[in-house]
């Protein structure tokens, strides 16, 4: 199979999060007449369960269309589809380094977000041309011709020639497809030239063993092609090598200079194939690799265990498989003395740490404890060793410590003026330092602050979007380490430490959140045959205290002899319970208490 | 020997619905309740057929309010039964009644039909109470016909009471204790109130239980106090609400416990024989409609649903267990083994030592029987849940 380079457009689309992007992909694959109407299934790229659920999407999701063109041309568009939350920003920059170009999805309403430009910024790193879309025109509160206006005066690219489309009711995809042709550049590259190609991602097949997802930047791969990976010097024989279809694998005779596509090699070992790394044939190499990512770094630590101790083999097995294709997970195995033996993972984010967890649970069926999360504090020791803290429990002794450092985050708030007042009030609590304030336009400005990451990983999110109604936008990137006053807050159930349960905290807020813990502990610990206390210590301070009432009464004083199943079906739900409970000392915690610090913020 | 049943009939008819009530019942209307009547009747005599080699030993008529049923229909039922069946003659016939509909004609027919013990709901001798809880008598009411059915010869007379109302006080509560007490009635179970998912109750008071009912200990000392006065009178606390005058135990009750066969006639009754479970429907229209079908028509499958499955050992072997163990009496590890063909501590040594450890078992000098302590008893789901297996 020949392929003219000139006819193929790698692309993705990126937008802010609910701007449309999933939809208008939806759109193409259906215009293009990949799939019938009748086989579409909204949100075809989106193919977890949990993508379709959440409507987000989380991996990057590749799928090869033909276009017939007006001019005549049938033209290959290899669009890639890439996720918009700011935890994900790695993900992106891995899609966004096999595409030419991106498709900037704005919405006509709510015009540019804070992701929208962050999007933005990390397609110009990757030198990709931009081609603006203006969607949602249907809505009765769109105004097409103030987002244009915003799109260049804000991100300085020509739109006023943008389609004005809306994807849900399938208005002016045409427009999009025609300017796909002239607005996205036609890959370079040599297909004579030694082969070079960029690892974009990864499955296992457990038959094909490990599939590798990249694009050719120089050179071809066909079935037979020996290859080797550069960073990690492994050597394969090319089994099979094809292209994306919607939702499938559809083997060809060779990928060239310009293509996206997949190979499989019979690669068993999961560590031979890191995202980022460069292809290259044994016998005829390249003279180095390519670029490759920024490696980027976990921000958020936690630990997550079993629920079941035997499964504890699972859990690394499951880690391993997901690490695959998501570099940016980590993970180390520790042990708790409450939870048993289990893992450190870290995450770029709270939301990524849910999704794992989520995909553990549901594609790998394990059942699992976590536990709060906690970022990368440095620890300055007296004895002058700075030590990066991800367990609380591995806090030294406060008097071998000089001083704690916590990592801050610059962050961009966009808001609408009417919420600006409850927003600054937010970064206020949150120990925020306010950093300045630019107007947008007359009703939004972008509210700029410095914010410690640990006030921000666990329910920030949520109290944004609460006291903005839902308007406010966030983003934010890692700025550095700061010094602060922190210590580590223990819990103590029936006097006995619970490990899993301390976190680090800043002093000024130590005991307003150990209150609060404890409260929170005294609900979701059920009553036992004994009186529990509940205890929030630092150091051998106890700063606060509740008390779990000794369980008095649980009978079932009416029981009509006759319907057994009634009765049955209560001590089931009672036995099920008590399954999900971790005994420590003699007392039984229900496996929820353990993230019940994420949930502390009442407002 | 031939095998022994147990019957329970249902009339599910009320004048009014209780407000803490979550069993099956209609509102009480005449035509309704004639046809009712009927179709119960061929229920019964087709049942009969299918259990002819039982003798039925216990007879229990609950509701609903089955004192409301007529005193010829009350005679008719009687004699539809006892034709149908093999009646033993020494066999305890229980009829639940409610207060307010209790007369003499009807007592007397109760008794000439052949039924020898009264179940009657009291709950309380706080007239407020009953209104609250939604009754439709007052205690001057109850007393009266209490006296009437002494006169009409019952001689075997239950009594329910209920504590922990939203509102009642401890003392409150002992005072319907010593009202009853007075009465010298054979039998009484003591109820604490349970806020039952969809009843006016529960939508009322869940959220704010708090404000209106008696805090978790006074309810407990009602509890106590239960126990502490009515064994100081001469009652045996036979099973956790159960209390009964030796001798006077209720054996259909006990039958229930013990994993006995009984068979649940009427609307929405459920039976268990030989180790299966089933239940007739409790959709009203589809029960009438059965029974006035034709022979041909009647297709058992509409009547009947739920798990008419045979119970596994495993589910056996755990009802064995949550059942019995409600029983003051306990279980037997004899028993246990002659039924099952396993030691009891084959299964369930572990959870049998971890209990009897924190003072909620208890064994008997022989090692025989095992059984709930006091402090069991408070707590028994909390026990009781451990003996379902995986």
């Amino acid at each position: 199979m020949n392929i003219d380079q000139s006819k193929i457009r790698n692309f993705c689309i990126i937008a802010h999060i609910d701007h449309g992007k999933s939809t208008l992909a939806d759109r193409i694959i259906e215009k293009t007449g990949l799939l019938t109407s009748r086989e579409m299934q909204a949100q075809v790229l989106d193919n977890m369960d949990l993508e379709r659920e959440r409507g987000i999407t989380i991996k990057a999701q590749a799928v090869r269309i033909i276009y017939k063109a007006g001019n005549g041309e049938e033209y290959i568009f290899n669009l890639i589809d890439t996720p918009g939350h700011v935890d994900f920003n790695y993900e992106v920059s891995r899609s966004l380094a096999a595409c030419d170009g991106a498709i900037l999805v704005v919405d006509a309403a709510q015009g540019i977000e804070a992701q929208t430009l962050a999007n933005v910024y990390l397609a110009l790193d990757h030198d990709l041309d931009i081609m603006p879309v203006i969607n949602k025109i249907d809505l009765p509160s769109a105004d097409p011709e103030r987002v244009i206006n915003e799109i260049e005066d804000v991100i300085g690219i020509e739109a006023h020639d943008a389609p004005l489309i809306s994807a849900k009711n399938g208005v002016n995809i045409e427009e999009v497809l025609e300017q796909i042709i002239i607005k996205i550049p036609a890959p370079a590259g040599d297909q004579e030239a030694p082969l070079q190609a960029l690892i974009f991602d990864a499955i296992y097949d457990p038959y094909k063993g490990v599939i590798v997802f990249f694009r050719v930047k120089e050179g071809k791969m066909a079935k037979g092609t020996p290859v080797k990976m550069m960073a990690t010097g492994a050597e394969f024989t090319t089994v099979e090598v094809g292209y994306f279809g919607a939702g499938q694998f559809i083997p060809c005779e060779e990928l060239s200079a310009g293509m996206v596509g997949y190979m499989a090699a019979s690669i068993k070992n999961l560590n031979d194939t890191l995202i980022g790394d460069t292809i290259t044939n044994t016998v005829n190499p390249c003279s180095g690799p390519l670029p490759g990512y920024k490696k980027v770094n976990p921000m958020v630590y936690c630990g997550m265990y079993p629920a079941d101790g035997a499964k504890y083999p699972d859990l690394r097995d499951a880690l391993e498989k997901l690490k695959l294709n998501d570099a940016s997970l980590q993970f180390e195995p520790e042990t708790s003395i409450a939870l048993g033996f289990g893992f450190r993972c870290g995450f770029l984010g709270l939301l990524h740490l849910e999704i794992i967890q989520e995909r553990l649970e549901r594609e790998y069926n394990l059942d699992l404890v976590t536990t709060a999360p906690s970022v990368i504090y440095k620890v300055h020791k007296t004895n002058g060793d700075v030590i990066s803290l991800t367990n609380p429990s591995n806090l030294p002794d406060p008097s071998e410590i000089e001083y704690m450092q916590e990592p801050v985050v610059s962050a961009e708030i966009m808001v609408t003026t009417e919420f600006i007042g409850p927003i600054m009030e937010l970064c206020q609590e949150r120990r925020g330092t306010y950093l300045g304030m630019e107007y947008m336009e007359e009703t939004r400005a972008l509210l700029k602050y410095e914010l410690p990451l640990n006030e921000i990983i666990y329910d920030f999110f949520d109290a944004l979007k609460s006291r903005s109604r839902g308007y406010a936008s966030f983003d934010y990137e890692i700025k550095g380490y700061q010094r602060s006053d922190l210590c580590r807050l223990d819990v103590l159930v029936n006097k006995e430490e619970v490990d899993a349960l301390s976190f680090i905290v800043f002093s000024g807020s130590a005991y307003e959140r150990g209150r609060k813990m404890c409260e929170k502990l005294k609900e979701e610990i059920p009553r036992q045959l004994f009186e529990i206390p509940i205890q929030a210590a630092i150091g051998s301070k106890i700063i606060a205290r509740e008390t779990v009432k000794a369980l008095r009464k649980d009978v079932l004083s009416k029981c009509y002899g006759g319907d057994i199943s009634r009765k049955r079906k209560l001590l089931e739900k009672q036995k099920e319970g008590k399954k999900r409970m971790r005994q420590v000392g003699n007392v039984e915690i229900p496996q929820k208490a353990f993230m019940s610090v994420l949930k502390l913020d009442d407002k | 020997m031939r095998k022994q049943l147990g019957l329970y009939i249902h009339f599910p008819f009320c004048i009014q619905k209780c407000q803490y009530c979550d069993f099956l019942s209609f509102p009480y209307k005449k035509s309704i309740v004639k046809s009712y009547l009927g179709s119960l009747y061929k229920e019964v005599q087709s049942a009969a057929l299918s259990y002819n080699e039982f003798d039925v030993s216990t007879i229990f008529i609950g509701g609903g309010t089955p004192s409301l049923i007529e005193p010829d229909d009350l005679q008719r039922l009687m004699e539809v039964v006892e034709t149908s069946f093999h009646l033993e003659r020494t066999g305890e016939i229980t009829l639940e009644a409610n207060p307010g509909t209790l007369t003499m004609t009807k007592l007397k027919a109760a008794q000439k039909s052949g039924i020898n013990r009264l179940s009657i709901g009291l709950q309380s001798c706080h007239n407020a109470e009953l209104k609250l809880l939604g009754r439709i008598h007052t205690y001057e009411q109850f007393l009266e016909q209490f006296e009437q059915a002494r006169l009409a010869g019952f001689d075997n007379i239950n009594i329910d009471i209920m504590s922990a109302l939203p509102g009642q006080t401890l003392l409150d509560y002992e005072k319907t204790l010593d009202c009853i007490l007075g009465l010298k009635a054979e039998h009484i179970s003591a109820y604490s109130l349970t806020l039952e998912e969809g009843t006016p109750y529960f939508d009322r008071y869940d959220t704010e239980k708090a404000k209106y009912l008696p805090t978790e200990s006074c309810e407990r000392r009602m509890y106590h106090l239960t126990n502490h006065k009515l064994s100081k009178k001469g009652y045996n606390r036979y099973e956790i609400s159960n209390y009964a005058k030796p001798g006077f135990e209720s054996k259909h009750n006990i039958g229930y416990w013990r994993r006995e066969n009984y068979l649940g006639l009427g609307l929405g009754a459920h039976s268990m024989v030989d180790n299966i479970r089933f239940t007739v429907t409790n959709k009203l229209d589809a029960y009438l409609k059965f029974w006035n079908q034709s022979n041909q028509e009647r297709d058992l499958a509409k009547l009947y649903y739920k798990d008419k499955d045979h119970l596994t050992l495993q589910a056996q072997i755990e009802e064995y267990m949550f059942l019995g163990l409600r029983l003051k009496e306990g279980i037997k590890r004899n028993e246990f083994c002659k039924n099952f063909g396993v030691p009891l501590d084959c299964i369930y040594q572990e959870m049998i030592s971890k209990h009897i450890q924190q003072g909620l078992l208890k064994e008997s000098k022989d090692r025989q029987r095992l059984f709930l302590t006091r402090r069991g008893i408070d707590v028994s789901n909390y026990v009781l849940a451990d003996f379902i297996l995986e």
